[in-house]
């Protein structure tokens, strides 16, 4: 055999590694920004979904911490002070004309002020927030079970999600919301939270009330909780994707 | 090395290596751990410090990349490691004029893009998760991981001359050169049945939905964000043999190599050349 010397043939070997690599992440890149290979991707999340739910039972509860878990620092992430005149007022007086409005595909839109949400029946969760940029919180929460809300209004057949409808708007003016399936919204953990540690939920972490998704990810979590609304189809609120984030390309199902 | 003196070439033996289920695997992985790394490096660019336990104790990292200004004005990259900072100014923390964790070369996509590096990543994560036990199924049905992988007796004897001759750079030739070596053996099962499952079981750990249906998982790695620093370091774990695996492609006969993994046909390096291999090394 007619070797090329072994110098030859390193540095041939080392400069074919280097331009295919090169190439190879450059055509990563166009990939990302082609419509093709997103939407291919995208079907992962189905996938996920359909495989989670397989493997976890609706029921299956999140891991409840004891208070000594507790983060000394709780990140406040996304907005953490809306710029918003109406929210700003609120805060002002203390929330005493905030009233939480259900409906959409219900049977009895109620409303509710805080006062009155005080006064159901609460549940208190130490639990672990889970942020997709991947770092881990601790704190407790209490509020009111979304399920008991939801029985007093009582969602139609035909609802299938449920919508959350913040008062925080972007830079754009655009503001935030999130949705759920009925299995979520009926999970035992998830309530409409409106204390932190023992104290009245603070403004950096969405007062009045914020959502609390314990098996998803931090972002299905909506703070500023104004409205909420059972609907059949996500398609024509916000971008069409059943969040804030989710508009931005981010997965509906948050549950990795 | 090749032979440098043609007229003793003998005539080379040819054989059948690499089962056709072996070699798609082979590709299939080695696709999909290189972009899980690359897009994971992306997703880990996100918050780029790890802990250990539960939660995030953002002043108690075990690793964290971050950019500090420097008196002079000067922007620095700065890595600290159990509490030790190096300056790593160029490659992590700061790179390209921007604040980042991995640079962007290492990074699919390029640019900061969490959303699209996550989609990436579980697309892959689910193939390689695939492949896996595809592997592990005709691995076991065809007795290949028994018959070629599970090292024999006088193999494990063999351990210190195999190492020996791996540090010296002494490659296996003609009859020898058929199977894998001991030390091949034992990295290859350690990466197929430690850290393939190892990598796979710490990413579902930081899932929210997974932790609630099996909670022995956060018991099993301590913690959530002690199951994503372990995660972590199995990355870097398949990183060191990506590392020395294909050195060992290129210093034992690249296009031999590569080819047998593409066809299956792989050519026997004859004793001739072990000999004159030996005298020149």
């Amino acid at each position: 055999m007619n070797s090329p010397k072994p110098i030859d043939r390193r540095r041939f070997l080392s400069g074919a590694v280097q331009a295919a690599s090169l190439l190879a992440l450059a055509g990563c890149d166009n990939l990302s920004r082609s419509d093709w290979f997103p939407s291919l991707l995208s079907n992962t999340e189905k996938l996920t979904r359909k495989a989670q739910r397989v493997l976890s039972s609706r029921k299956a509860m999140a891991r409840e911490y004891v208070e000594a878990d507790r983060s000394a620092v709780f990140p406040a992430n996304g907005n953490s002070n809306p710029e918003d005149a109406d929210y700003q007022a609120m805060v002002n007086n203390g929330f005493a004309d905030w009233k939480l409005e259900i409906g959409g595909l219900v049977e009895k839109p109620a409303s509710f002020s805080l006062a009155e949400l005080r006064q159901m029946p609460s549940r208190t969760q130490t639990t672990r927030h889970d942020c997709v940029e991947g770092w881990s919180a601790i704190a407790t929460w209490t509020g009111v079970k979304l399920g008991d809300l939801l029985e007093r209004v009582r969602p139609k057949p035909e609802a299938r999600f449920i919508v959350f409808y913040c008062a925080d708007p972007d830079e754009d003016g655009q503001k935030y919301y999130e949705s759920v399936d009925f299995d979520e919204a009926y999970h035992p953990q998830t309530i409409l939270a409106y204390e932190m540690n023992g104290q009245a939920l603070p403004v950096p972490h969405g007062a009045p009330i914020r959502l609390r998704i314990e098996r998803q990810l931090g972002y299905k979590h909506a703070k500023y909780v104004m409205k909420v609304e059972a609907v059949e189809s996500l398609g024509t609120i916000g971008g069409g994707n059943g969040g804030y984030w989710e508009d931005q390309g981010y997965e509906w199902y948050a549950g990795i | 090395m090749q032979e440098q003196t043609p007229n003793i070439e003998p005539q080379p033996e040819r054989i059948y290596r690499h089962a056709l289920p072996v070699r798609i695997w082979h590709w299939i992985n080695a696709l999909s751990l290189f972009i899980l790394i690359m897009t994971g490096f992306q997703i880990f660019n996100a918050h780029p410090a790890l802990y250990w336990g539960d939660r995030s104790d953002r002043d108690k990292p075990l690793l964290a990349m971050r950019a500090m200004k420097a008196e002079s004005g000067e922007i620095k990259g700065v890595t600290t490691i159990l509490g030790h900072p190096f300056d790593t100014t160029g490659i992590f923390g700061y790179s390209g004029d921007k604040v980042r964790g991995f640079p962007s070369w290492a990074t699919i996509p390029s640019g900061k893009w969490l959303s699209m590096g996550r989609q990436w990543h579980f697309f892959f994560a689910w193939i390689l998760a695939i492949n896996v036990l595809i592997y592990m199924t005709y691995g076991f049905g065809s007795r290949h991981v028994k018959k070629d992988l599970v090292p024999t007796g006088p193999d494990l004897r063999n351990i210190p001359t195999a190492v020996k001759d791996h540090l010296l750079l002494r490659h296996e030739t003609g009859e020898a050169s058929k199977r894998y070596n001991v030390l091949q053996k034992l990295s290859y099962l350690g990466v197929i049945f430690g850290l393939l499952p190892l990598i796979v079981l710490t990413g579902l750990t930081m899932s929210p939905t997974m932790d609630a249906a099996f909670p022995f998982l956060l018991d099993l790695f301590g913690g959530r964000q002690s199951a994503r620093t372990i995660h972590f370091a199995t990355c870097f774990l398949f990183v060191g043999f990506i590392v020395v695996h294909v050195s060992q492609v290129i210093l034992t006969g690249f296009f031999n190599n590569i080819r047998s993994m593409l066809t299956g046909w792989f050519t026997v390096q004859t004793t001739g050349v072990a000999h004159e291999q030996s005298e020149t090394h």
